[in-house]
Protein backbone atom coordinates (compact mmCIF):
# COMPACT_ATOMS: atom_id res chain seq x y z
CA UNK A 1 0.00 0.00 0.00
CA UNK A 2 2.86 2.32 1.18
CA UNK A 3 4.60 1.38 -1.84
CA UNK A 4 1.93 1.91 -4.47
CA UNK A 5 1.71 5.70 -2.64
CA UNK A 6 5.22 6.14 -2.65
CA UNK A 7 5.50 5.16 -6.22
CA UNK A 8 2.55 7.76 -7.36
CA UNK A 9 4.30 10.27 -5.29
CA UNK A 10 6.77 10.06 -7.14
CA UNK A 11 5.16 10.45 -10.71
CA UNK A 12 3.47 13.18 -9.22
CA UNK A 13 6.54 15.50 -8.18
CA UNK A 14 8.20 14.29 -11.79
CA UNK A 15 5.21 15.45 -13.76
CA UNK A 16 4.50 18.55 -11.47
CA UNK A 17 8.03 19.91 -11.71
CA UNK A 18 7.96 19.57 -15.41
CA UNK A 19 5.27 21.45 -15.95
CA UNK A 20 6.35 24.00 -13.04
CA UNK A 21 9.24 24.52 -15.39
CA UNK A 22 7.06 24.32 -18.83
CA UNK A 23 4.52 27.39 -17.18
CA UNK A 24 7.32 29.44 -16.01
CA UNK A 25 9.09 29.71 -18.78
CA UNK A 26 6.33 30.27 -21.33
CA UNK A 27 4.83 32.81 -18.56
CA UNK A 28 8.09 34.61 -17.73
CA UNK A 29 9.06 34.84 -21.69
CA UNK A 30 12.73 32.81 -20.97
CA UNK A 31 14.45 33.17 -24.41
CA UNK A 32 15.28 29.71 -25.56
CA UNK A 33 19.05 29.67 -25.65
CA UNK A 34 18.87 30.74 -22.34
CA UNK A 35 16.40 27.85 -20.99
CA UNK A 36 14.24 25.90 -23.34
CA UNK A 37 10.78 24.49 -22.22
CA UNK A 38 10.19 20.95 -21.42
CA UNK A 39 8.19 20.88 -24.56
CA UNK A 40 10.97 22.19 -26.95
CA UNK A 41 13.29 19.79 -25.18
CA UNK A 42 11.15 16.80 -26.11
CA UNK A 43 10.46 18.00 -29.74
CA UNK A 44 14.34 18.23 -30.26
CA UNK A 45 14.73 14.47 -28.96
CA UNK A 46 11.93 13.67 -30.91
CA UNK A 47 13.43 14.86 -34.33
CA UNK A 48 16.90 13.65 -33.48
CA UNK A 49 15.94 10.21 -32.79
CA UNK A 50 13.88 10.49 -36.16
CA UNK A 51 16.67 11.69 -38.27
CA UNK A 52 19.02 9.14 -36.81
CA UNK A 53 21.13 11.55 -35.42
CA UNK A 54 21.28 9.93 -31.60
CA UNK A 55 21.26 6.42 -32.49
CA UNK A 56 24.83 7.59 -34.52
CA UNK A 57 26.12 9.68 -31.75
CA UNK A 58 25.15 7.17 -28.80
CA UNK A 59 26.90 4.25 -30.59
CA UNK A 60 30.34 5.98 -31.10
CA UNK A 61 30.40 7.67 -27.61
CA UNK A 62 29.32 3.65 -26.08
CA UNK A 63 32.07 2.40 -28.37
CA UNK A 64 34.39 4.75 -26.64
CA UNK A 65 33.48 3.96 -23.34
CA UNK A 66 33.34 0.25 -24.01
CA UNK A 67 36.79 0.03 -25.39
CA UNK A 68 38.18 2.54 -22.64
CA UNK A 69 36.39 0.59 -19.56
CA UNK A 70 37.79 -2.82 -20.79
CA UNK A 71 41.33 -1.20 -21.47
CA UNK A 72 41.58 0.80 -18.13
CA UNK A 73 39.82 -2.14 -15.98
CA UNK A 74 42.45 -4.26 -17.08
CA UNK A 75 45.75 -2.68 -17.27
CA UNK A 76 44.50 -1.39 -13.77
CA UNK A 77 43.82 -5.05 -12.54
CA UNK A 78 47.40 -6.68 -13.59
CA UNK A 79 49.15 -3.52 -12.14
CA UNK A 80 46.95 -3.77 -8.81
CA UNK A 81 47.43 -7.35 -8.79
CA UNK A 82 51.33 -6.76 -8.92
CA UNK A 83 51.25 -3.81 -6.70
CA UNK A 84 49.62 -6.26 -3.81
CA UNK A 85 51.50 -8.57 -4.51
CA UNK A 86 54.97 -7.56 -4.33
CA UNK A 87 55.72 -5.17 -1.65
CA UNK A 88 59.08 -4.02 -3.87
CA UNK A 89 56.85 -3.39 -6.87
CA UNK A 90 54.86 -1.22 -4.57
CA UNK A 91 57.71 0.38 -3.37
CA UNK A 92 58.95 1.85 -6.90
CA UNK A 93 55.45 2.52 -8.45
CA UNK A 94 54.25 4.13 -5.47
CA UNK A 95 55.16 8.03 -5.53
CA UNK A 96 53.75 7.63 -9.12
CA UNK A 97 50.33 6.37 -8.04
CA UNK A 98 50.11 9.37 -6.03
CA UNK A 99 51.03 11.92 -8.24
CA UNK A 100 48.81 10.63 -10.41
CA UNK A 101 46.05 9.57 -8.03
CA UNK A 102 45.30 13.13 -6.90
CA UNK A 103 45.51 14.80 -10.12
CA UNK A 104 42.33 15.62 -12.05
CA UNK A 105 43.07 13.09 -14.99
CA UNK A 106 40.57 15.00 -17.38
CA UNK A 107 43.09 17.98 -17.80
CA UNK A 108 45.42 15.19 -19.81
CA UNK A 109 42.33 15.35 -21.90
CA UNK A 110 43.84 18.20 -24.61
CA UNK A 111 47.87 16.59 -24.80
CA UNK A 112 46.02 12.98 -25.43
CA UNK A 113 44.20 14.84 -28.12
CA UNK A 114 47.52 15.76 -29.50
CA UNK A 115 48.87 12.57 -29.18
CA UNK A 116 46.47 10.00 -30.43
CA UNK A 117 44.72 12.46 -32.55
CA UNK A 118 41.09 13.06 -33.09
CA UNK A 119 39.26 9.78 -33.68
CA UNK A 120 38.21 6.76 -31.59
CA UNK A 121 41.87 6.34 -30.35
CA UNK A 122 42.28 9.34 -27.74
CA UNK A 123 38.63 8.97 -26.48
CA UNK A 124 39.53 5.36 -25.82
CA UNK A 125 42.88 6.19 -23.91
CA UNK A 126 41.31 8.83 -21.50
CA UNK A 127 38.26 6.90 -20.74
CA UNK A 128 40.89 4.12 -20.08
CA UNK A 129 42.93 6.60 -17.93
CA UNK A 130 40.11 7.80 -16.27
CA UNK A 131 38.83 4.43 -15.25
CA UNK A 132 41.51 3.40 -14.58
CA UNK A 133 42.50 4.18 -10.59
CA UNK A 134 39.11 3.83 -8.97
CA UNK A 135 39.80 -0.39 -10.13
CA UNK A 136 43.44 0.09 -9.60
CA UNK A 137 43.34 1.46 -5.73
CA UNK A 138 40.29 -0.92 -4.96
CA UNK A 139 42.27 -4.06 -6.98
CA UNK A 140 45.05 -3.61 -4.45
CA UNK A 141 42.46 -3.17 -1.05
CA UNK A 142 40.68 -6.30 -2.18
CA UNK A 143 43.52 -8.66 -2.52
CA UNK A 144 44.98 -7.44 0.61
CA UNK A 145 41.53 -8.36 2.32
CA UNK A 146 41.48 -12.22 2.27
CA UNK A 147 41.36 -13.17 5.89
CA UNK A 148 44.00 -14.30 7.99
CA UNK A 149 42.88 -17.42 9.23
CA UNK A 150 41.69 -18.61 5.75
CA UNK A 151 45.35 -18.26 4.50
CA UNK A 152 46.61 -19.94 7.67
CA UNK A 153 44.18 -22.53 6.43
CA UNK A 154 45.27 -22.86 2.80
CA UNK A 155 48.91 -22.91 3.59
CA UNK A 156 47.69 -25.56 6.21
CA UNK A 157 47.18 -27.68 3.62
CA UNK A 158 49.68 -27.16 1.20
CA UNK A 159 48.28 -24.48 -1.10
CA UNK A 160 50.93 -22.96 -3.37
CA UNK A 161 51.53 -18.86 -3.48
CA UNK A 162 49.39 -19.50 -7.10
CA UNK A 163 46.55 -21.33 -5.13
CA UNK A 164 45.75 -19.34 -2.42
CA UNK A 165 45.62 -16.26 -5.01
CA UNK A 166 43.04 -18.35 -7.50
CA UNK A 167 41.48 -19.86 -4.95
CA UNK A 168 41.11 -17.35 -1.67
CA UNK A 169 42.56 -13.64 -2.56
CA UNK A 170 40.79 -12.98 -5.62
CA UNK A 171 37.06 -14.29 -4.60
CA UNK A 172 37.92 -12.68 -1.34
CA UNK A 173 38.70 -9.67 -3.53
CA UNK A 174 35.39 -9.81 -5.57
CA UNK A 175 33.70 -7.44 -3.53
CA UNK A 176 36.06 -4.71 -4.07
CA UNK A 177 36.81 -5.17 -7.86
CA UNK A 178 33.07 -5.19 -8.21
CA UNK A 179 32.72 -2.02 -6.66
CA UNK A 180 35.40 -0.69 -8.66
CA UNK A 181 34.24 -1.23 -11.60
CA UNK A 182 30.70 0.53 -10.98
CA UNK A 183 32.56 3.60 -10.47
CA UNK A 184 35.33 2.84 -13.77
CA UNK A 185 32.14 2.18 -15.78
CA UNK A 186 30.76 5.95 -14.78
CA UNK A 187 34.05 7.34 -15.33
CA UNK A 188 35.50 5.73 -18.65
CA UNK A 189 31.77 7.75 -19.80
CA UNK A 190 33.39 11.11 -18.62
CA UNK A 191 36.77 10.01 -19.85
CA UNK A 192 35.34 9.76 -23.18
CA UNK A 193 32.66 12.91 -23.20
CA UNK A 194 35.83 15.17 -22.21
CA UNK A 195 37.67 13.97 -24.72
CA UNK A 196 34.96 14.93 -27.55
CA UNK A 197 34.65 17.73 -25.62
CA UNK A 198 38.54 18.96 -26.39
CA UNK A 199 38.38 17.46 -30.10
CA UNK A 200 36.61 14.84 -32.05
CA UNK A 201 34.61 14.35 -35.33
CA UNK A 202 31.59 12.29 -33.94
CA UNK A 203 29.97 11.26 -30.29
CA UNK A 204 27.42 12.78 -27.87
CA UNK A 205 29.98 15.03 -26.67
CA UNK A 206 30.95 16.65 -29.99
CA UNK A 207 27.44 16.85 -30.08
CA UNK A 208 26.93 19.04 -27.05
CA UNK A 209 29.81 21.18 -27.96
CA UNK A 210 27.78 21.61 -31.77
CA UNK A 211 25.03 22.51 -30.97
CA UNK A 212 25.89 24.77 -27.73
CA UNK A 213 27.93 26.71 -30.49
CA UNK A 214 25.16 27.12 -32.43
CA UNK A 215 22.63 28.03 -29.52
CA UNK A 216 20.51 25.12 -30.27
CA UNK A 217 20.09 25.04 -26.03
CA UNK A 218 16.99 22.88 -26.46
CA UNK A 219 19.03 20.10 -28.45
CA UNK A 220 21.67 20.56 -25.93
CA UNK A 221 19.32 19.49 -23.34
CA UNK A 222 17.86 16.17 -25.05
CA UNK A 223 21.68 15.14 -25.53
CA UNK A 224 22.33 15.56 -21.67
CA UNK A 225 18.76 13.43 -21.19
CA UNK A 226 20.70 10.82 -23.69
CA UNK A 227 23.95 10.75 -21.59
CA UNK A 228 21.70 10.15 -18.61
CA UNK A 229 20.04 7.11 -19.87
CA UNK A 230 23.53 5.96 -21.41
CA UNK A 231 25.22 6.19 -18.02
CA UNK A 232 21.96 4.78 -16.11
CA UNK A 233 22.15 1.66 -18.64
CA UNK A 234 25.93 1.40 -18.60
CA UNK A 235 25.53 1.28 -14.45
CA UNK A 236 22.71 -1.07 -14.65
CA UNK A 237 24.87 -3.60 -16.34
CA UNK A 238 27.84 -3.56 -13.75
CA UNK A 239 25.46 -3.77 -11.28
CA UNK A 240 23.21 -7.26 -12.40
CA UNK A 241 27.22 -8.62 -12.87
CA UNK A 242 27.88 -7.80 -9.77
CA UNK A 243 24.66 -9.35 -8.28
CA UNK A 244 25.20 -12.55 -9.90
CA UNK A 245 28.84 -12.91 -8.95
CA UNK A 246 28.58 -11.51 -5.33
CA UNK A 247 25.62 -14.01 -4.54
CA UNK A 248 27.46 -15.13 -1.48
CA UNK A 249 28.52 -11.38 -0.35
CA UNK A 250 26.05 -10.43 3.06
CA UNK A 251 27.08 -6.40 2.17
CA UNK A 252 25.17 -7.03 -0.88
CA UNK A 253 22.03 -7.99 0.51
CA UNK A 254 21.43 -4.12 1.66
CA UNK A 255 21.00 -1.06 -0.42
CA UNK A 256 24.58 0.12 -0.63
CA UNK A 257 26.88 -1.16 -2.69
CA UNK A 258 29.70 -3.17 -0.95
CA UNK A 259 32.91 -2.11 0.39
CA UNK A 260 34.33 0.71 -1.97
CA UNK A 261 37.82 2.54 -1.73
CA UNK A 262 37.67 5.33 -2.88
CA UNK A 263 40.17 8.13 -1.66
CA UNK A 264 41.35 10.47 -3.72
CA UNK A 265 40.11 9.48 -7.47
CA UNK A 266 39.61 12.08 -9.44
CA UNK A 267 37.99 12.25 -12.47
CA UNK B 1 65.72 -37.61 26.48
CA UNK B 2 64.10 -39.64 23.94
CA UNK B 3 60.54 -39.17 22.79
CA UNK B 4 58.38 -41.85 23.99
CA UNK B 5 57.97 -44.96 21.67
CA UNK B 6 54.47 -44.05 20.45
CA UNK B 7 54.87 -40.36 20.20
CA UNK B 8 52.68 -39.01 17.30
CA UNK B 9 54.18 -35.71 17.64
CA UNK B 10 56.76 -34.60 20.20
CA UNK B 11 57.29 -30.72 21.42
CA UNK B 12 60.83 -30.55 23.05
CA UNK B 13 62.46 -27.48 24.87
CA UNK B 14 59.56 -24.80 22.65
CA UNK B 15 60.65 -21.07 22.85
CA UNK B 16 58.22 -18.45 21.30
CA UNK B 17 59.60 -14.50 21.41
CA UNK B 18 57.70 -11.83 19.50
CA UNK B 19 59.20 -8.47 18.34
CA UNK B 20 58.04 -5.78 20.40
CA UNK B 21 58.27 -1.35 20.75
CA UNK B 22 61.29 -2.43 24.21
CA UNK B 23 62.95 -5.98 23.67
CA UNK B 24 61.27 -9.18 22.91
CA UNK B 25 57.91 -10.51 24.29
CA UNK B 26 58.21 -14.25 25.72
CA UNK B 27 55.12 -16.18 25.04
CA UNK B 28 56.52 -19.43 25.22
CA UNK B 29 58.79 -20.57 27.19
CA UNK B 30 60.09 -24.32 27.49
CA UNK B 31 57.00 -26.21 26.18
CA UNK B 32 57.42 -30.02 26.29
CA UNK B 33 54.70 -32.11 25.32
CA UNK B 34 53.70 -35.14 23.39
CA UNK B 35 50.76 -36.83 21.67
CA UNK B 36 50.91 -40.58 21.22
CA UNK B 37 48.97 -42.18 17.89
CA UNK B 38 45.43 -42.15 18.17
CA UNK B 39 45.03 -39.93 21.22
CA UNK B 40 42.47 -36.78 22.04
CA UNK B 41 44.92 -34.35 24.23
CA UNK B 42 43.80 -31.13 25.26
CA UNK B 43 45.58 -27.71 26.08
CA UNK B 44 43.71 -25.86 28.64
CA UNK B 45 44.85 -22.46 30.01
CA UNK B 46 43.70 -18.80 30.55
CA UNK B 47 43.15 -16.37 27.56
CA UNK B 48 46.21 -15.19 26.24
CA UNK B 49 48.59 -17.91 27.65
CA UNK B 50 49.46 -18.44 24.08
CA UNK B 51 48.14 -21.72 23.31
CA UNK B 52 46.90 -20.90 19.48
CA UNK B 53 50.58 -19.80 19.06
CA UNK B 54 51.72 -23.12 20.20
CA UNK B 55 49.15 -25.04 17.91
CA UNK B 56 50.04 -22.78 14.78
CA UNK B 57 54.13 -23.91 15.64
CA UNK B 58 52.96 -27.13 15.63
CA UNK B 59 51.07 -27.00 12.76
CA UNK B 60 54.60 -25.36 11.06
CA UNK B 61 52.30 -22.03 10.40
CA UNK B 62 54.87 -20.25 12.52
CA UNK B 63 58.55 -20.15 13.02
CA UNK B 64 59.64 -21.22 16.96
CA UNK B 65 62.64 -19.46 18.22
CA UNK B 66 64.24 -22.41 19.79
CA UNK B 67 63.52 -25.79 20.60
CA UNK B 68 61.65 -28.51 18.07
CA UNK B 69 58.48 -30.05 16.86
CA UNK B 70 58.65 -33.49 15.61
CA UNK B 71 56.14 -35.39 13.60
CA UNK B 72 57.08 -39.09 13.81
CA UNK B 73 60.46 -37.96 14.83
CA UNK B 74 60.87 -36.23 11.52
CA UNK B 75 61.05 -32.41 12.49
CA UNK B 76 58.32 -29.91 11.63
CA UNK B 77 59.77 -27.01 9.70
CA UNK B 78 56.71 -25.84 7.44
CA UNK B 79 53.01 -26.22 6.79
CA UNK B 80 52.51 -30.06 6.49
CA UNK B 81 49.67 -31.87 4.28
CA UNK B 82 49.27 -34.63 6.90
CA UNK B 83 48.55 -32.09 9.78
CA UNK B 84 44.47 -30.88 9.80
CA UNK B 85 43.63 -27.45 11.44
CA UNK B 86 40.22 -26.44 12.58
CA UNK B 87 40.37 -23.14 13.47
CA UNK B 88 38.28 -20.49 16.57
CA UNK B 89 35.81 -19.74 13.55
CA UNK B 90 34.96 -22.30 10.81
CA UNK B 91 37.00 -20.02 7.93
CA UNK B 92 34.46 -21.80 5.78
CA UNK B 93 34.99 -19.88 1.93
CA UNK B 94 31.55 -18.07 1.35
CA UNK B 95 31.30 -18.64 -2.55
CA UNK B 96 31.56 -22.05 -2.16
CA UNK B 97 28.51 -24.71 -0.92
CA UNK B 98 28.93 -27.17 1.97
CA UNK B 99 30.28 -30.05 -0.05
CA UNK B 100 32.84 -27.59 -2.37
CA UNK B 101 34.23 -26.44 0.93
CA UNK B 102 34.49 -30.18 2.43
CA UNK B 103 36.42 -31.08 -1.13
CA UNK B 104 38.89 -27.69 -0.57
CA UNK B 105 42.04 -29.94 0.84
CA UNK B 106 41.17 -32.66 -2.26
CA UNK B 107 41.12 -29.08 -4.79
CA UNK B 108 44.66 -27.97 -3.20
CA UNK B 109 46.52 -31.31 -3.20
CA UNK B 110 45.04 -32.16 -6.34
CA UNK B 111 43.85 -35.71 -5.21
CA UNK B 112 40.76 -35.77 -7.55
CA UNK B 113 37.25 -34.82 -6.80
CA UNK B 114 35.10 -37.51 -8.56
CA UNK B 115 37.48 -40.27 -6.77
CA UNK B 116 36.59 -38.18 -3.18
CA UNK B 117 32.90 -37.21 -3.76
CA UNK B 118 31.77 -40.24 -2.09
CA UNK B 119 33.90 -39.95 0.55
CA UNK B 120 33.21 -36.04 1.30
CA UNK B 121 29.40 -36.92 1.64
CA UNK B 122 29.86 -40.34 3.74
CA UNK B 123 31.66 -37.63 6.41
CA UNK B 124 28.65 -35.06 6.02
CA UNK B 125 26.58 -38.02 6.99
CA UNK B 126 29.00 -39.19 9.49
CA UNK B 127 28.86 -35.24 11.15
CA UNK B 128 24.78 -35.18 10.38
CA UNK B 129 24.65 -32.83 7.30
CA UNK B 130 23.40 -35.14 5.01
CA UNK B 131 21.04 -33.31 2.59
CA UNK B 132 23.20 -29.54 3.23
CA UNK B 133 26.01 -30.63 0.76
CA UNK B 134 24.50 -28.05 -1.63
CA UNK B 135 23.82 -25.44 0.72
CA UNK B 136 26.07 -22.39 1.39
CA UNK B 137 27.80 -21.63 4.61
CA UNK B 138 25.86 -18.77 5.48
CA UNK B 139 23.01 -20.91 5.04
CA UNK B 140 23.68 -22.46 8.24
CA UNK B 141 23.98 -22.49 12.02
CA UNK B 142 27.11 -21.65 13.84
CA UNK B 143 27.08 -24.91 14.88
CA UNK B 144 26.69 -26.56 11.61
CA UNK B 145 29.28 -24.09 10.05
CA UNK B 146 31.81 -25.82 12.58
CA UNK B 147 30.83 -29.07 11.53
CA UNK B 148 31.55 -28.24 8.33
CA UNK B 149 35.21 -27.02 9.28
CA UNK B 150 35.84 -30.28 10.96
CA UNK B 151 34.45 -32.62 8.18
CA UNK B 152 36.77 -30.36 5.73
CA UNK B 153 39.90 -31.49 8.19
CA UNK B 154 38.73 -35.12 8.34
CA UNK B 155 38.79 -35.00 4.28
CA UNK B 156 42.61 -35.40 3.76
CA UNK B 157 43.18 -38.48 6.56
CA UNK B 158 45.49 -35.73 8.02
CA UNK B 159 47.96 -38.13 10.62
CA UNK B 160 47.02 -35.44 13.54
CA UNK B 161 43.93 -32.52 14.27
CA UNK B 162 44.72 -29.49 15.42
CA UNK B 163 41.64 -27.96 17.19
CA UNK B 164 41.92 -24.21 18.40
CA UNK B 165 39.20 -23.51 20.55
CA UNK B 166 36.82 -25.05 17.42
CA UNK B 167 33.61 -24.41 19.95
CA UNK B 168 34.93 -21.33 21.54
CA UNK B 169 32.56 -19.06 19.77
CA UNK B 170 29.23 -21.29 20.10
CA UNK B 171 26.43 -21.19 22.68
CA UNK B 172 26.45 -23.18 25.67
CA UNK B 173 23.99 -25.93 24.41
CA UNK B 174 25.58 -26.16 21.01
CA UNK B 175 29.51 -26.58 22.35
CA UNK B 176 27.78 -29.59 24.75
CA UNK B 177 26.52 -30.86 21.95
CA UNK B 178 29.44 -31.07 19.65
CA UNK B 179 31.60 -31.83 22.16
CA UNK B 180 29.85 -35.27 22.11
CA UNK B 181 29.88 -35.14 18.53
CA UNK B 182 33.44 -34.80 18.85
CA UNK B 183 34.20 -37.47 20.73
CA UNK B 184 31.51 -40.15 18.62
CA UNK B 185 33.61 -39.31 15.56
CA UNK B 186 36.84 -39.63 17.60
CA UNK B 187 35.71 -43.11 18.65
CA UNK B 188 34.62 -44.60 15.24
CA UNK B 189 37.68 -43.09 13.35
CA UNK B 190 40.41 -42.56 16.06
CA UNK B 191 42.17 -39.43 14.69
CA UNK B 192 44.87 -37.97 16.79
CA UNK B 193 43.57 -35.10 18.18
CA UNK B 194 44.94 -31.75 20.05
CA UNK B 195 42.60 -29.50 21.00
CA UNK B 196 42.87 -26.38 22.79
CA UNK B 197 40.32 -24.55 24.80
CA UNK B 198 39.77 -22.43 27.76
CA UNK B 199 37.13 -24.29 28.59
CA UNK B 200 37.64 -26.56 31.64
CA UNK B 201 34.89 -29.01 31.70
CA UNK B 202 35.33 -29.66 27.99
CA UNK B 203 39.04 -30.28 27.95
CA UNK B 204 37.76 -32.50 31.08
CA UNK B 205 35.40 -34.00 29.05
CA UNK B 206 37.11 -34.93 25.65
CA UNK B 207 40.78 -35.68 26.80
CA UNK B 208 42.51 -38.50 27.67
CA UNK B 209 45.47 -36.10 28.91
CA UNK B 210 45.17 -32.43 29.81
CA UNK B 211 47.92 -30.23 29.56
CA UNK B 212 47.03 -27.08 32.15
CA UNK B 213 49.14 -24.21 31.14
CA UNK B 214 50.05 -21.10 32.66
CA UNK B 215 50.22 -17.04 30.96
CA UNK B 216 52.76 -14.83 29.84
CA UNK B 217 55.16 -16.29 29.31
CA UNK B 218 53.09 -19.53 28.25
CA UNK B 219 54.42 -22.40 30.27
CA UNK B 220 52.77 -26.04 31.13
CA UNK B 221 52.46 -26.19 34.34
CA UNK B 222 50.90 -29.95 34.88
CA UNK B 223 49.44 -32.89 32.94
CA UNK B 224 46.74 -35.08 34.04
CA UNK B 225 45.56 -38.26 33.05
CA UNK B 226 41.35 -38.55 32.40
CA UNK B 227 40.53 -42.37 33.13
CA UNK B 228 37.25 -41.38 32.73
CA UNK B 229 35.53 -44.38 30.44
CA UNK B 230 34.27 -43.52 26.81
CA UNK B 231 31.63 -42.96 25.65
CA UNK B 232 31.10 -40.70 27.75
CA UNK B 233 27.95 -38.60 28.31
CA UNK B 234 27.06 -35.73 29.54
CA UNK B 235 25.94 -37.00 33.08
CA UNK B 236 30.08 -38.02 33.69
CA UNK B 237 30.37 -34.08 34.26
CA UNK B 238 28.23 -34.81 37.52
CA UNK B 239 30.42 -37.75 39.10
CA UNK B 240 32.72 -37.49 41.20
CA UNK B 241 36.11 -38.40 39.34
CA UNK B 242 35.44 -35.55 36.86
CA UNK B 243 34.66 -33.21 39.65
CA UNK B 244 38.07 -33.91 41.46
CA UNK B 245 39.87 -33.67 37.94
CA UNK B 246 38.44 -30.27 37.03
CA UNK B 247 39.11 -29.02 40.86
CA UNK B 248 43.05 -30.10 40.53
CA UNK B 249 42.89 -27.90 37.55
CA UNK B 250 41.18 -24.98 38.41
CA UNK B 251 43.09 -25.04 41.04
CA UNK B 252 46.02 -24.26 39.25
CA UNK B 253 44.73 -20.80 38.01
CA UNK B 254 42.79 -20.15 40.99
CA UNK B 255 46.55 -19.07 42.81
CA UNK B 256 46.91 -17.54 40.41
CA UNK B 257 43.66 -15.45 39.88
CA UNK B 258 43.51 -16.10 36.65
CA UNK B 259 40.25 -18.12 36.65
CA UNK B 260 38.76 -18.86 33.14
CA UNK B 261 35.27 -21.12 32.65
Amino acid sequence: MTRIRGAIGRVVLLVGSLALWEAAVRALHVPSFILPSPSQIGLALYQGAVSGIYLQHSWITLVETLLGFVLGSAVAFLLGTALASSRRVEYFLYPFIVMFQNMPKVALAPLIIIWFGLGLGSKVVSAALIAFFPLLVNTIAGLRSADEDRVDLMRSLGATPMQIFWMLRLPSALPFLMAGLEVAMVFSLVGAIVAEFVGSEAGLGMLIQSRNFSMDVAGEFAVLFLLAILGLALNAVVVLVRRRVLFWDPSQKQASSGPSVMKGSTP
Amino acid sequence: MADPPDALIAVKGLRKEYPAERGTILALEDIDLDVAEGELVAIVGPSGCGKSTLLKIVAGLLPATSGEVRLRSLPVTGPRRDIGVVFQSPVLFPWRTVLDNVLLPVDVQRLGRAKHRGRALDLLKLVGLSGFEDRYPWELSGGMQQRVAITRSLMHDPALLLMDEPFGALDAMTRESLNLELQRIWLERRETILFVTHSIPEAVFLADRVFVMTARPGRVLDRIEVRIPRPRTLEVMATPEFGRIARAIRAHFNLRAEVDA
